[in-house]
């Protein structure tokens, strides 16, 4: 925006703010300020600990050490409650709307004051504040007729409604259009010329230098670095944001590379609000070697998973097992051509959660022979390949009949490990397979996927983590919008040419 | 000021699982001993000829059985149903259905060999309420319907598709009220225990319980039924065809259903009339939820509610207990166990604050 005022006091200081969960440091010593009619970027991968450290502010988590000030008074919040009072208002990306009341009506919720409603000063109201900072929503609209952006739109009206100065955004373009995000960017900076203050969370490079004074790095919990945007580049952002620590260096394994195991020819695919999430990727995966494909999640991966999976159809484009071409949307084709998947979410779609440990380890197995016979399950075939699956993959589990919930979530993940490859497939697909787990079972996931590659199979790693994908690949694709911006051996891996990449940007 | 929040607990052993229902009942009469105090009952007294009154004598007991028949297979019916996730609230539209193809073949399938007129009549009033219980399922999986509405107001279109045939093509040539011709003899179940109304369709509904146990534990389907009441993603990421599971899931609910209008129709009133169900396929809900949605505990579940109408003829005698309070035992039956099942998930937590 226009020059920043350092001499002013901030609104929001953060010193040495740390939050700890239960054995991860999540926010360790972050310092942030905020000034007035400024936004600053909190910039950082997946896992970097930006909504954390948002959420400490809003009130959502206590903080495990140092302090927050707003307007030069030390604050704790309790609660969001407390965050709101003080003028903090957060948009998510997930909205909070009732989908099936009015504009007006959502405007209002929370805000009643009385027991009675008075409709016509809180339309009065509403329309002041459309007016003042050039919104065009119409109070008596229902909420499910509006597009996404028009939504978002809502959301911030809504904080403005509550008196808000300070608006945190979490990632607020990554569900927006390309010409949804112009209109907003034009709301924010409205909103700054009458003197509010923004933070912006967000992975989008060109995002940041677009609407932000100032960036805030984070990494791995940390914060990193500082910069002001006038005087920094893309580049210099992107090494920032991923980090020049010396890649770690796992003994891959040697293997020989050899017949292409699955291959992907011009996949396209819709999202589920109807924009184009995979748009024309192709690849092919060989036996004996990772194919690691890189992004920043939200970029497509998800609904590439999807798609090898069998669960959602390609609009375009052909994918091949073996060079035999695989029917789309159909789960059971593709378990048929012995592909071992691993799910994004493991308790979402992995797992039956309320069934046993054996229950589960059958998922895919329980209509081919010797688990089930002309219909009849076998139950001594099924202990049997349930005991292999549990001993071959120490699964650490109070035998094979208790509920699976009952597991850790390391253990989860090893009965799906279990159940995929004990078989020991030609092909495996993994999505994001070690989200949310310990250091010991990232490290039992990642020893897995490279012993399969070693004994032949081909392996596809989509994840957001780069760690984990220089650690495990011998080839890298990089995703950005659905599309592959390009490839390059373990051998010339570069952190900065992938971080740019991953950020849309080819150099 | 104490607050009161609810915590899930820790996943508990099997066993629990059996001895809720027993506590459930107990609890139940517990509480049910009000009202008896307030009507200026006895408890004691109102409870032991409740219990005389259902299985006191051979013939009472009998009797109890006669009433458990089409509550154990309605309970099978929303039990088998529910274990998949498909809420089905339409029991008693498919055991009018079931009625109706019963009611249909034993007045006009009279060109069959009598021998065959009972298998005909069992087969086609399961495929009546399984069929009717279809078209949910399709709208369902198809239209993404709501099955709760689509499958209780199905029940409202076929009553009064009864009406129109009993007032009509089927009504009893003479009669003015809406009921049928009484159906040939061939069709009647047979009577196995002299001077007792103890009938084919007990055998039937016992039959049914080990079969649909057979299924939900021996079968890939009974696998992939349960499979996808519980995780519809992780049924469909799976390989199964959840929308094939949902509907077969359907048809053998209805089926169930079918199989109890069948008895009443063959067994009891041997004609079809409109009040041919006292409200068995909605008790059935409360008796398949009674039972843990197990096969064995909704015959158990089916049993106690057959004993306490049955009962409650003797206790109003006795005791001067308005019939009444059967409904309020149900009830009260259905909401203790629903909190108890609860509370194997959750534990309650009071904060003082």
């Amino acid at each position: 925006m226009e020059g920043r005022i350092l001499e002013k006091q901030p609104v929001i200081e953060m010193r040495g703010v740390t939050k700890r969960f239960v054995d991860v440091i999540a926010n360790d010593k972050v310092d942030l300020k905020l000034f007035p009619k400024e936004v600053v970027a909190l910039l950082g991968e997946n896992g970097a600990g930006k909504t954390t450290l948002m959420n400490v502010l809003f009130g959502y988590y206590n903080l495990d050490g140092g302090e927050m000030l707003i307007n030069g008074e030390s604050v704790t919040f309790s609660s969001p409650k407390d965050a709101i009072n003080h003028g903090i208002a957060m948009i998510h990306q997930h909205f909070t709307l009732v989908q099936t009341q009015t504009v007006l009506e959502n405007v209002m919720i929370g805000m009643e004051g009385s027991f009675f409603l008075n409709y016509k000063k809180a339309k009065d109201k509403l329309l002041a504040i459309e007016k003042e900072f050039g919104f065009q929503l119409d109070p008596d609209a229902i909420v499910w007729t509006l597009s996404i952006g028009e939504q978002q739109k809502l959301e911030i009206l809504k904080a403005l409604y509550r008196g808000a100065k300070i608006l945190i955004m979490d990632e607020p373009t990554a569900v927006l259009a390309p010409t949804e995000t112009i209109e907003l960017f034009d709301t924010l900076r409205n909103l700054v010329k009458s003197g509010h203050s923004i933070i912006f969370i967000s992975h989008h490079l060109q995002e940041v230098m677009d609407i932000c004074d100032r960036v805030v790095v984070l990494r791995n919990g940390r914060r990193v670095a500082e910069a002001t945007v006038s005087e920094t580049t893309i580049p210099e952002l992107a090494s920032l944001m991923v980090g020049r620590e010396l890649l770690e260096r796992l003994d891959k394994g040697k293997s020989k590379t050899g017949d292409a195991v699955l291959e992907a020819k011009d996949l396209k695919v819709k999202n589920n609000r109807g924009i184009t999430a995979v748009d024309g990727l192709s690849f092919v995966l060989r036996e004996g070697e990772v194919l690691g494909v890189a992004g920043v999640s939200g970029n497509g991966q998800t609904e590439l998973s999807e798609m090898l999976f069998g669960e959602i159809k390609p609009e375009e484009g052909e994918i091949f097992i073996y060079g035999k071409k695989i029917p789309g949307g159909s789960p059971a084709a593709v378990i048929a051509e012995g592909m071992a998947r691993i799910p994004e979410d493991r308790i979402k779609t992995g797992l039956f959660m309320d069934l046993s440990v054996k229950e589960n380890m059958i998922l895919e197995s329980h209509i081919k022979e010797p688990i089930s016979k002309k219909g009849l399950i076998n139950m001594k075939e099924i202990r049997i390949f349930a005991d292999n699956c549990i001993n071959s993959f120490s699964v650490k589990t109070d035998g094979m009949d208790i509920p699976v919930k009952s597991l850790s979530g390391g253990n989860l993940q090893k009965v799906i490990l279990a159940r995929e490859l004990v078989g020991n497939p030609k092909l495996v697909v993994a999505c994001q397979p070690t989200r949310g787990l310990d250091v010991g079972a990232m490290e039992y996931v990642h020893q897995a996927m490279l012993d399969q590659k070693v004994s032949g199979s081909g392996v596809l790693l989509i994840s957001d983590d780069l760690d984990e994908i220089f650690l495990l690949s011998d080839r890298v694709i990089v995703m950005y919008e659905g599309k592959i911006m390009g490839e390059m051996s373990a051998e010339e891996a570069d952190r900065d040419k992938i971080g740019l990449w991953m950020s849309g940007v080819i150099s | 000021m104490i607050g009161m929040s609810i915590v899930k607990r820790k996943p508990l052993p099997g066993w629990v699982m059996l001895v809720i229902p027993v506590a459930a009942v107990f609890v139940t009469l517990l509480i049910t001993s009000i009202p008896i105090l307030i009507a200026g009952g006895n408890v004691f007294k109102a409870y032991g000829a409740l219990f005389q009154g259902a299985l006191g004598s051979k013939f009472n007991l009998l009797e109890t059985f006669v009433k458990a028949s089409p509550l154990i297979l309605t309970g099978l019916a929303v039990a088998f149903a529910f274990r998949a996730k498909f809420w089905n609230i339409g029991a008693e539209g498919q055991l009018f259905a079931g009625a109706i193809m019963a009611t249909w073949v034993g007045i006009y399938f009279t060109w069959l060999p009598g021998f065959l007129v009972l298998p005909v009549m069992i087969i086609l009033g399961f495929l009546g309420g399984g069929l009717w219980a279809t078209i949910p399922a399709f709208l369902k999986t198809k239209l993404k319907v709501d099955d709760v509405v689509t499958t209780l107001l199905l029940n409202y279109v076929i009553f009064h598709m009864m009406g129109a045939l009993l007032f009509g093509p089927m009504q009893m040539p003479g009669s003015s009220w809406p009921r049928s011709a009484s159906i040939m003899d061939a069709a009647f179940y047979p009577m196995l225990i002299a001077r007792s109304r103890f009938h084919l369709g007990i055998i039937i509904s016992f039959v049914a319980v080990l079969v649909i146990w057979f299924i939900n534990n021996k079968t890939v389907f009974g696998y992939q039924s349960k499979g996808v009441g519980i995780n519809l993603n992780a049924a469909k990421f799976g390989g199964i065809n959840t929308n094939m599971v949902i509907l077969k899931t359907a048809i053998i609910s209805g089926g169930l259903a079918g199989l109890a209008g069948v008895g009443e129709v063959a067994a009891i009133h041997h004609h079809l009339m409109m009040d041919v169900s006292p409200g068995y396929g909605y008790t059935g809900i409360v008796i398949a939820m009674l039972g843990n949605l197990h096969p064995v505990g909704v015959a158990l579940a089916a049993f106690f509610f057959s004993v306490i109408s049955v009962g409650a003829q003797t206790m109003s005698r006795v005791a001067g207990i308005p019939i009444y309070i059967v409904g309020i035992i149900e009830g009260v039956a259905l909401m203790t166990m629903l909190i108890f099942i609860l509370l194997t998930e959750y534990k309650i937590r009071w904060t003082k604050s």
